[in-house]
């Protein structure tokens, strides 16, 4: 039985293309053109939500974004669902359902409801006075009070939109589009700005557009006439892009601004697949025009918040612009002549206006007087005290104001209505301008914050700076325009304006009622259900900083920022507390204006885009050959090499054991190279380096150490001499960007002196490492004319050849004390050469081997892996690496820091090897070293860091950082693990080939 | 997010450079000659003023350069740019 309460065609609104939807399950029809919130007040549902707090029923308040209760879940159960969306900004299409949040079962009946006739027990504060004790019962509290909060469900797949990311560079970025906006986009593109004009809404025009006071002319045509043209007008100027369902969300400094625009929401589902939803706009704008427009104020009454109760300016918008009448025993409530306006709509739609209730004395302006021509009864000094109707509004109470504004008089007058517009003023919308860093002052006059100090070049024009009337809006415009722009003509210099004055506001934060304070709930926040009795109850307890009650109250803080309440807020403070609004500041306005998806934050890097990933030259084959992979740093690369369905520990002990006894190859394609070049390179070296290099020979390699400027180790690597002044330095595979980053960091800001040039070649080269006792007979096969005698080409060595036409730089080094070979060749070539490599080892059964083979056999050798074995506090004495560390340099990056008391400590953290008494069992990385069982609390002397089962050794190895460690050689100990403790003894770190014979093997 | 006028490739957003904390300190030519006290002075201690600060920047994603940068830290407002070597403006 739902009524309809279209009353007149709308020039925005098709008729003609009706549209189905579903809310709570039930179908409706719409037009297209519609928001929910119009189709569904076309279909007289009011009641589309229950409150956060007191589950009470509410209704759509607003017509915009600014709103507090409209807050529904589009398209439950589905993919494509979203909650918090405010039910006034979603333009309806065929196939659209929604349906209320904070509810259940449903929005008719919710049994939180009972909230509301316990909300005496409920006052600001409940929770933290609550559940504070016993404070181990927070656990139990919580999964009760998170099970009654709440508001909607997020999708529980994976979401099928598309979003994307762009950057705007712009003269001038106009927001918002209403008459200031779009006369200042006008103006700015006409003088050759490139110009971006923005607005939320799917229409050019604001509130202006939809303006039909007859009493307001602008070239003796209606302020929505002359705009209309003016907007026809905006598509033959040139440099001006316009965006609508665009809305900006942060302004940053340095005129950095982010918006939304909305490319899918409004479209059916078969027109949304493969488009993208939203786009996140990265403006950066020379000037900015804020055109934000100012929203309306509410009044704070009691029991203002029932279903049927809107704002004054909504109605309006709702009648002209949709063509929908909100109820049809309307009565509005005001402070000021904007409620006039609205309720002369409705009259000349043929809507009933039972009164409006009016707290200032009188007006005396032309539209009073013809509101009053039409018969309609205005109750002049009196307030409403009461409100009636549970899901829905049936009446009011009202009685006549005290002189001061305190109290109430005489007897109570109810009134019969369904539908209440409330008018307390506007409030300029100053949120982007405040994240901007700008900085607002308050008006006492006008009871508002205005736009103060900018920080950077903007300027806020039309009713976000304060200018509510046409003829100030236009005049101020245009001297703002010349001024910011340094122009001097424009469209706006020979515009007529006649309108009609409005007398004074009266502003009262905080309506009386015959009843008490405590027994009555004139609501400040609605979203929060926060009251004024809990601001007042805030300031009793003590608190006096806004920010504070703020938090205290929760007023504010719900999805919609508290855009309607704010001002109220601080109102009743100021009031309550003896301050002026001006000292007592705003609390901070923070970005999103209007929440974001995730989608739009992220972009496209969702997926495989979600971060880069590098991949070697020889990767293919790793696939080909089923490696298994692992992340370091941005690159893959190949983990182990199952065959035959092994496990990764099968697998590393066959890889580990054929590396020792015959032949093993690795991809170490990943590792950092650096060249360095300049006739101070050794001089660089030496600085930056641990040990000594003036003396390396051309041709020869060697293991480097990189400290820190506090002592600690930083990175390692092998850098070989190619030239004189030439250099090719290598460094971990995780640590390449940052060493490289260092170095130039140093060159270029304390060495300035030294002539050096690095330059990164990582990518530039495919490295194979070829090691075990047949290494060399393979590279024989490979490259037949080159001397491979250790005489000629002995270990920690270089030489250049040729695999065929590949011109190759080959390192005899080794990380795994094997005899090894590492084969540079330009990156192109890498595959090729692995390939080469593996038929050459074919018959001394060549194993590739992946990174966990190579972290086993250097910990059999005691190799330190930076960032595995060392945490950034290690320095080389730390790690028994004394022999590494130049005593006769006089210099070196950190070398004053191994003097210092700190790390000169003997208890320090040191790096020992492990082994278990049991040789089988193998003890976890990071488990924690003591050296008492029975005591408690007991201290932990140091952690695991490698632990392996070497199948060369044939038992378990482990590397440790051990509170003085280095002199614990033989010494018991413990690891204590969840179920068992386990018996270790501290050992040498070099388990297998002490005397590196192996290396010339 | 800032607007940074790199002195070698001219304006470009903040996501491009890296900061490098406080300018003007320079590393000590004799550093085995300091106590240790004089040492962590160099090592460690750091202004972080609210106000103007004097500090390096590095445009890392463009071209690497290392530059330094007078911004106010209360409001972020850059108020001069100048290369490495260069005298600090007054």
């Amino acid at each position: 039985m739902t009524k309809n309460l279209r009353v007149k065609s709308s020039e925005y609104i098709d008729e003609t293309n009706r549209i189905s939807f579903k809310f709570n399950g039930k179908t409706y029809h719409g037009f297209k053109g519609d928001t929910l919130a119009s189709a569904l007040l076309a279909n007289d549902v009011h009641l589309v939500g229950r409150s956060f707090k007191y589950h009470r029923p509410r209704g759509i308040m607003t017509s915009g974004s600014e709103e507090p209760n409209a807050i529904v879940q589009v398209n439950p159960g589905t993919n494509r669902t979203e909650p918090n969306v405010r039910a006034t900004e979603v333009e309806i299409y065929e196939g659209l359902e929604a349906s209320s949040q904070n509810c259940w079962p449903s929005v008719e009946f919710d049994i939180g409801g009972i909230n509301n006739f316990l909300s005496p027990f409920f006052p600001a504060g409940f929770y933290y006075k609550t559940f504070m004790w016993p404070a181990s019962f927070w656990e139990k509290y919580e999964f009760f009070i998170r099970h009654s909060a709440g508001l909607g469900k997020s999708p529980t797949s994976n979401d099928p939109d598309i979003y994307d990311h762009r950057n705007i560079h712009c003269d001038v970025l106009v927001v918002g589009a209403g008459i200031s906006g779009i006369l200042a986009a006008k103006n700015a593109a006409k003088n050759n700005f490139k110009t971006l004009l923005v607005d939320e809404k799917n229409e050019l025009g604001g509130s202006t557009i939809f303006e039909n006071n007859k009493f307001n002319k602008i070239d003796n045509k209606t302020p929505s006439e002359w705009l209309k043209k003016e907007i026809e007008e905006l598509k033959n100027i040139k440099n001006l892009e316009i965006k609508t369902r665009t809305s900006v969300a942060a302004y940053h400094q340095y005129n950095y601004l982010l918006a939304r625009e909305n490319l899918t929401d409004h479209l059916e589902a078969k027109d949304k697949t493969n488009k993208i939803r939203q786009r996140l706009l990265k403006i950066r704008a020379k000037k900015v025009i804020l055109a934000t427009g100012a929203l309306e104020r509410p009044l704070i009454f009691n029991n203002n918040d029932r279903p049927g109760i809107m704002l004054s300016s909504a109605i309006k918008k709702y009648s002209e612009f949709y063509g929908v009448a909100c109820g049809s025993k309307n009565v509005f409530f005001t402070n000021n002549d904007s409620a006039y306006e609205s309720a002369l709509s409705l009259y000349n739609k043929g809507i009933n206006v039972e009164a409006i209730i009016d707290i200032r004395e009188q007006s005396e302006s032309k539209i009073v007087k013809k509101v009053k021509e039409a018969g309609i009864k205005v109750y002049w000094s009196h307030t409403i005290v009461d409100t009636a109707g549970y899901k829905r509004l049936n009446g009011i109470s009202i009685m006549k104001l005290s002189n001061d504004g305190t109290s109430v008089t005489g007897s109570k007058i109810s009134i019969s209505c369904d539908c209440l517009g409330v008018a307390g003023g506007w409030t300029p919308a100053v949120h982007l301008y405040t994240q901007s860093g700008s900085k607002l002052k308050f008006d006492e006059e006008k009871q508002i914050f205005l736009p103060n100090q900018n920080t950077s070049q903007q300027i806020s024009v039309g009713s976000c700076g304060g200018d509510f009337k046409i003829d100030e809006i236009i005049k101020n415009l245009n001297q703002k325009l010349k001024d910011n722009l340094n122009i001097k003509e424009t469209d706006l210099d020979n515009i007529k304006v006649e309108i009609d004055q409005e007398n004074s506001k009266r502003n009262i934060w905080l309506l009386p009622s015959d009843k008490p304070l405590g027994k009555t709930k004139p609501f400040v926040d609605y979203q929060n259900d926060a009251t004024a009795k809990d601001i007042k109850l805030a300031l009793r307890e003590g608190f006096r900083s806004i920010e504070h009650v703020k938090r205290y109250t929760t007023t504010g803080m719900g999805t919609d920022q508290g855009k309607l309440g704010n001002m109220h807020a601080l109102g009743i403070i100021a009031d309550t507390a003896g301050v002026k609004m001006g000292e007592l500041g705003t609390t901070t306005f923070r970005p999103p204006y209007t929440p974001l998806t995730f989608g739009t934050i992220v972009g496209r890097n969702v997926g495989k885009f979600f971060d880069i990933f590098r991949r070697t030259p020889i990767n293919d084959w790793h696939v080909e050959n089923k490696a298994e992979f692992e992340n370091v740093g941005q690159w893959k690369r190949a983990w182990y090499y199952p065959i035959n369905g092994e496990t990764m520990h099968q697998a590393v002990q066959r890889e580990s054991k054929a590396a020792r006894e015959s032949a093993g190859i690795l991809d170490a394609s990943t590792l950092g190279k650096i060249d360095i070049q300049g006739s101070d390179a050794s001089e660089f070296l030496n600085r930056v380096y641990t040990n000594a290099w003036s003396k390396l020979a051309v041709g020869k390699c060697r293991y480097g150490l990189m400290l820190n400027e506090d002592g600690m180790v930083y990175d390692d690597g092998v850098t070989t001499r190619l030239g004189e002044n030439h250099y090719i330095m290598t460094t971990t595979t995780g640590g390449a960007a940052n060493v490289l980053g260092k170095l130039e960091d140093y060159l270029q800001t304390e060495w300035p002196e030294l002539d050096v040039y690095l330059t990164s070649v990582t990518d530039h080269y495919a490295t194979a490492s070829l090691c075990g006792p047949n290494s060399k007979n393979i590279l024989k096969k490979i490259i037949p004319d080159l001397d491979l005698s250790d005489e000629n080409f002995p270990h920690m060595s270089f030489k250049e050849a040729h695999i065929g036409n590949i011109q190759c730089r080959i390192m005899r080094i080794s990380f795994t004390g094997e005899h090894s070979y590492e084969i540079n060749v330009q990156a192109s070539y890498g595959k090729d050469l692995w390939e080469k490599c593996i038929e050459a080892g074919k018959e001394f059964n060549i194993t590739p081997y992946g990174t966990e083979t190579m972290h086993l056999l250097r910990a059999e050798k005691g190799f330190i892996i930076v960032g595995q074995d060392t945490d950034g506090t290690m320095t080389p004495i730390d790690l028994q690496m004394d022999w590494i560390v130049s005593k006769k340099k006089y210099d070196f990056i950190g070398k004053r820091s191994l003097y210092r008391s700190d790390t000169m400590r003997e208890d320090r953290k040191q790096l020992v090897g492990l082994l278990t008494d049991d040789p089988n069992i193998v003890l976890e990385e990071g488990a924690q070293i003591v050296s008492e069982l029975n005591q408690s609390p007991v201290e932990m002397l140091g952690h695991v860091t490698s632990s392996y089962f070497s199948p060369n050794l044939k038992k378990s190895i482990a590397l440790a950082v051990v509170r003085g460690g280095k002199d614990m050689m033989g010494k018991k100990l413990f690891v204590p693990m969840e179920n068992k403790n386990i018996n270790v003894t501290v050992a040498n770190p070099v388990f297998y080939d002490e005397k590196n014979e192996r290396l010339n093997a | 997010m800032f607007l940074i006028n790199c002195p070698y490739c001219g304006e470009r957003d903040q996501q491009e450079f890296k900061a490098g904390g406080e300018a003007h300190i320079e590393r000590p030519k004799q550093p085995t000659e300091l106590s240790d006290d004089e040492w962590a002075e160099y090592l460690f201690m750091r202004k972080n003023i609210k106000g103007i600060q004097f500090e390096r920047w590095n445009h890392v994603h463009g071209c690497r350069k290392w530059f330094n940068m007078v911004r106010d830290t209360s409001n972020d407002e850059i108020k001069a740019i100048y290369k490495m070597g260069e005298k600090p403006p007054a």
